[in-house]
């Protein structure tokens, strides 16, 4: 194998020091000349009609330039899927939740804005409000969408169910709830806007979506995308949060338009609970197996409560079920998937997108047949693992598949097999695996174009300029870029200059969300560098008179391999190359292949490549407190090839920490149609001293697809956690805890019920008696279109 | 992000100017020593205040003195972090450098004061929230509102106690000095607070507490005992500080049990110290005690995990803070 000098080395971010010594500029540290400040008014109710706006006293304080309301903007509605155009940036008719904003201001400063804020009159008429699934589905009177409040509904069966339940020896249900829970970035979103003479309009936004803003502004603003230029700023944490399209970002431009000074509205903490969140999910499961343990059949179920817009919601819906087959064959397999609407912040992509919900799901519904069945865990999920260059009963096409080995790793290293039953009463250990995608192979509109682009530029100084549309969000895709064009042209990080995430200047990447931009603008980058080192490479070939094949990028040299000790320094090759053929410039662009099943709603779960994860956790439970401590977190991770192992490490560590939160804590509830507590002091997520020792191990197994073999990270590790801990706390006590947040209180209630000879359980207790639509019936993919996958060229 | 309201900030030079600038201000300042309650406190708008008066720098307020033996006074505006790391606190009172090491994130003990611990608001999951949550959820009685949220009918606050020195320096037997308009006096802390979520304090806005004074420790020991999801950063939802004293045999002297966080103010459970008097700590003796107190504490739904749990707890927890003494 060769060595690599700058790939698969654990070299610190290359932003890592402007970050910890504050250097790095983030949104809300923009200034302009002149730049006024936006607060919006939000609705203080849950769901109500606009009887009518009054803003003549805020317009007559002192301070303020311009107060704008829903029909002061062109009637545009937005969303980030192209179904689900149902936002608008401030409310025209009705408000949807609490937080949805109706009015906004621009003046002099944030304390003027606020007052402004609250001289706004609104009058509502009330109307009955849905907070719960139930609600929206049983609740009687005005729905909060036209078109009533089920958004979507999705029924598939591929294979034969009903003969895989026949084929069963053992059939089990199951029923789980997996609550919502914040993202909580650190950096609260912010936006600023500057509209020129000359009509052009600039956002600098916190957004992991550069490109989908360009759009959406364009269409609300009835502006063409020539005229709009987006940067998105560094992010100071994302996790999905920041990957929708929202309102403070539409109406800092339109204000920035109206008053022609720039405008910059930062959210508050609590505005920032108001976004979007993990969609609160109620689950049910029911599995076919044989004796031996091998599926026969799934049938799974889920209602997604989703909050008072589509926003990804429909992707959110099919991913709730495309990939509980990437881990495990399932021959025959049905889901049944519904979101309704509620009037509550959005639902929209968390890290894992979907499917931290069913993974949940799943792997506590096997850990309990495998208790059924007397057999061990492990031996369950063995018999039932996809074996790599497979297709799965619903199309996804599995390459490189390091799930066995993550399995075995973590077995062994915790000695699952001398604790799990074993352990003194009180403490035990549980099991989880799961996969993830490395980026999405459909974009979120429909075309034919690139996914991410890459531009290097190469002059006789020897510093190459690397612009790319990609935002790091903190997982470190800068670095990724940088160290990629690094090994490829065999020169260091301080000979690039790297621009990102500006769409003015830098071609267009579809944004980071779904795992997708070291899998994807990675191989854009690979691409782009070769191509700038073979330009290079002739040039320099024809000057020494060697074959280019011979020549060595490396150390900041151009050398003559085969021995010779002659060579030409990096910038001499740059004026060599630069001198036969003009200005260097290179590109490099990556599609995914098609890879959609033949069925309506397999655009959802495809991607060049999944990742895989395997986890055990080790818990004690204090049975007179019901407190959970999680003691040691065992985790492998299918990497494909760790680009750098410490950005990788960082993400896995960072994916149980926040797994950890939702398994115990995270509950973003609403109480009486307002969240309960947002705030980052009540919000409860854990802080360095919940965390427990993570043992993490790194497995390789080089995809044919991914950039030097590389897949994703930034998502998958988070899945198996929750339900692992959720099957060692079952393994401590020997009660089952079937909804996250795992209190305390709900394994008190437990242990109680279980002294009462009652079930040992805390869990829903049933799930809604709602007719799913006939399926699409899919036929699987025949034996022979499941295997071999064609390297790429 | 939140931001403060334009406030003037005023920094007194002396004891005496700070307490006439508060008396002629009125309910117009506010004293100000870390500003770790304070400040957030103004941001969400519950105190719209005009005036800041800064205290922390005060001569009169600063240093801590004195040992076990003579007993201690520590000066109002030391932080809680000087109040960890004191060689007289850690060595003789070390229940207090414990409790202290336990309120809130090091950066928050650096500036937040034990004057400040003791005087802190109460606080309330409908209560300590910006203006516009509270606007969506409702006013409360606490502010701007007329009915309380989490006992609708009710005339009173019921918001919670949740300084975590106050319980320690009961069960120490502390007092505070108090110096305002009319003079100076000394009470002991459980005279400083009324059960009342709205007026918390028995003293004059324009009183400032100037001194902590510990007696001399006289064979008594204490323990400290915090209930929160996390072991960093939170408020207490229930607390226990207890102290005793016991002779060569183990018989209970006296003692002396306090509940935090399960009304406006802290909770002495004197039917449980009573019959600890003359005991042995044996497991009938504790049940006893454990029940007396647990009948004591009534929290209601306003804080951190339900109140059905939190109650449950003080028994839980009461076995184990008085089981370290066994
Ligand atoms: C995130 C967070 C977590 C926290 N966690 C905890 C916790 O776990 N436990 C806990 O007990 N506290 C906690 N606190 C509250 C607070 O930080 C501490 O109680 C701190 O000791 C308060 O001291 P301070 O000097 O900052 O008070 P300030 O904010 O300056 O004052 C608090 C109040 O006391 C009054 N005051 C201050 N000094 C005097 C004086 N000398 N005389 C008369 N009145 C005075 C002020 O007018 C004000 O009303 C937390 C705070 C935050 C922000
Ligand atoms: S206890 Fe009642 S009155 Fe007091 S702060 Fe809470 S809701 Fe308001």
């Amino acid at each position: 194998m060769k060595e690599f000098t700058w790939i698969s080395k654990p070299y610190p971010r290359v932003d890592a020091e402007a970050k910890v010594t504050g250097r790095v500029r983030y949104a809300d540290d923009l200034v302009l000349p002149g730049m006024l400040f936006c607060k919006l008014l939000r609705s203080h109710l849950p769901h109500a009609r606009i009887r009518r706006i009054d803003t003549t006293r805020a317009r007559s304080l002192p301070g303020v330039l311009a107060v704008l309301t829903g029909k002061d903007l062109p009637a545009h509605k937005f969303g980030i899927l192209p179904t689900s155009q149902d936002q608008e940036a401030l409310c025209v008719e009705k408000v949807r939740y609490v937080g949805d904003p109706v009015a906004a201001v621009a003046a002099i400063d944030e304390w003027t804005a606020e007052q402004a804020v609250r001289l706004i009159e609104v009058e509502y008429d009330p109307l009955p409000s849905y907070m719960t699934i139930e609600d929206a589905l049983f609740k009687e009177g005005e729905p909060i969408h036209a078109q009533g409040n089920v958004h979507k509904e999705v029924s598939l069966e591929f294979g034969d169910v009903a003969t895989g339940f026949e084929e069963a020896d053992y059939i089990r249900e199951d029923i789980f709830l997996y609550h919502g829970s914040a993202h909580l970035p650190l950096e609260e979103h912010a936006a600023v806007a500057s509209y020129e003479p000359g009509d052009l309009l600039t956002v600098w936004s916190s957004t992991q979506v550069p490109h989908y803003l360009h759009r959406t502004l364009s269409k609300v603003l009835d502006l063409p995308m020539s005229r709009i230029r987006v940067i998105a700023t560094p992010v100071g944490g994302g996790f999905g949060g920041k990957s929708d399209i929202f309102n403070h970002e539409i109406v800092v431009a339109a204000l920035a338009m109206i008053t022609g000074r720039p405008v910059k509205c930062t959210l508050t903490r609590e505005e920032v609970f108001y976004t979007l969140r993990r969609h609160p999910t109620l689950m049910w499961v029911r599995t076919g197996v044989r004796e031996d343990g091998t599926i026969t059949a799934m049938h799974f179920r889920a209602i997604l409560e989703g909050g008072a817009y589509g926003s990804y919601g429909v992707a959110t819906t099919y991913y709730v079920g495309a990939l509980q087959p990437i881990t495990y064959k399932i021959p025959n397999y049905r889901f049944e998937g519904m979101r309704v609407f509620t009037n509550a912040p959005p639902g929209g992509p968390k890290r894992g997108h979907g499917t931290p919900q069913p993974r949940f799901a799943l792997e506590c519904h096997l850990d309990k047949i495998a208790e059924d069945l007397g057999m061990d865990p492990v031996e369950l999920r063995r018999r039932n693992l996809v074996a790599p260059h497979t297709k799965t009963v619903n199309w996804l096409r599995i390459t490189s598949c390091g799930l066995a080995e993550c399995l075995k790793k973590v077995v062994e290293a915790s000695r699952f097999h001398e604790k799990h039953r074993r352990l003194p009463r009180g403490r035990g250990v549980g099991l989880a695996v799961s996969g993830y995608l490395s980026g999405a192979g459909l974009p979120i509109y429909w075309n034919d174009l690139p996914h991410s682009q890459v531009h290097l530029q190469v002059d006789r100084s020897g510093s190459v300029t690397l612009s790319c549309g990609a935002i790091d969000i903190g997982q470190g895709s800068n670095s990724v870029l940088v160290y990629t064009v690094c090994e490829i042209l065999g020169v260091s990080p301080e000979d690039v200059r790297l621009i990102v995430a500006d769409t003015a200047i830098t071609p267009i990447d579809l944004g980071s969300y779904s795992s997708r931009v070291t899998f994807m603008a990675g191989n854009a980058a690979l691409q782009a560098a070769q191509r700038m080192r073979d330009l290079i490479a002739a040039a320099v070939a024809e000057k020494l008179g060697v074959p280019a094949e011979s020549l060595i990028f490396q150390g900041r040299q151009v050398k003559v391999g085969g021995g010779e000790d002659r060579a030409l320094s990096w910038r001499e090759a740059c004026e060599v190359a630069e001198a036969r053929y003009g200005l260097l410039s290179a590109t490099g662009t990556y599609t995914p292949p098609r890879l959609a099943g033949p069925y309506k709603g397999s655009g959802v779960g495809p991607s060049p490549a999944y990742s895989y994860s395997a986890c055990v956790a080790e818990v004690q439970v204090d049975e007179e407190t019901g407190v959970v401590s999680v003691e040691k977190i065992w985790i492998a991770h299918d990497i494909g090839r760790a680009l750098n192992p410490l950005l990788v490490l960082g993400q896995v560590e960072g994916s149980v920490y926040m797994g950890l939160g939702e398994a115990l804590m995270e509950d973003l509830s609403v109480r009486q149609g307002v969240i309960r507590v947002p705030s980052m002091l009540e919000y409860k997520s854990p802080t360095v001293k919940e965390m427990p020792e993570v043992e993490a191990f790194l497995i390789e197994t080089v995809d044919p697809e991914g950039p030097f073999g590389a897949k994703e990270c930034g998502q998958g590790p988070l899945l198996p956690v929750p339900p692992a801990i959720a099957n060692a706390i079952y393994d401590a006590v020997r009660v089952r805890i079937d909804e996250v947040p795992i209190t305390p209180e709900k394994v008190l209630k437990a242990l109680e019920r279980r002294r009462k000879g009652e079930e040992g359980r805390f869990g829903p207790g049933g799930f809604p008696a709602i007719r799913f639509k006939e399926p699409i019936r899919v036929a699987p993919p025949s034996p022979s279109s499941a295997g071999r996958v064609e390297p790429r060229p | 992000m939140l931001r403060l309201p334009p406030f003037q900030y005023v920094r007194p030079g002396t004891l005496h100017e700070a307490v006439g600038i508060l008396a002629s201000e009125g309910g117009k300042a506010v004293l100000m020593a870390g500003g770790t309650d304070l400040l957030p406190r103004m941001k969400h708008r519950v105190a719209a205040l005009e005036v800041v008066v800064a205290i922390r720098a005060l001569r009169e307020l600063r240093g801590i003195w004195g040992d076990p033996r003579q007993g201690l006074v520590i000066g109002a505006a030391s932080t809680l972090a000087e109040v960890c790391s004191h060689p007289a606190i850690r060595q003789g009172y070390e229940v207090l450098s414990l409790a202290a090491a336990q309120v809130a994130t090091p950066q928050i003990r650096n500036m937040g004061t034990i004057g400040g611990n003791l005087c802190l608001d109460t606080r309330c999951s409908y209560y300590d929230m910006p203006y516009t949550w509270r606007k969506a959820m409702g006013f409360c009685l606490k502010k701007n509102g007329d009915t309380c949220l989490v006992a609708p009918g009710s005339t009173r606050c019921w918001a919670v106690s949740s300084s975590d020195l106050a319980p320690v320096l009961m069960a120490l037997d502390g007092r505070v000095r108090l110096v305002g308009p009319r003079g100076e006096r000394v009470v002991p802390v459980e005279e400083l607070y009324r059960d009342d979520g709205i007026r918390y304090l028995n003293k004059e806005p324009a009183e400032i507490l100037t001194e902590v004074l510990l007696p001399p420790l006289d064979g008594w020991k204490a323990a400290y005992w915090k209930v929160r999801r996390r072991g960093s950063f939170d408020f207490p939802v229930l607390s226990l500080a207890v102290a005793v004293r016991q002779d060569e045999g183990g018989h209970i002297a006296d003692a002396r049990l306090i509940l935090g966080a399960v009304r406006s103010s802290p909770l002495r459970v004197r039917e449980a110290e009573e019959a600890l008097r003359g005991e042995k700590l044996e497991p009938g003796i504790m049940e006893v005690v454990c029940e007396l107190a647990s009948r004591a504490a009534r929290p209601v739904e306003n804080t951190d995990f339900t109140v059905l749990w939190r109650k449950r707890m003080v028994k839980v927890f009461l076995r184990r803070a008085l089981g370290t003494f066994a």
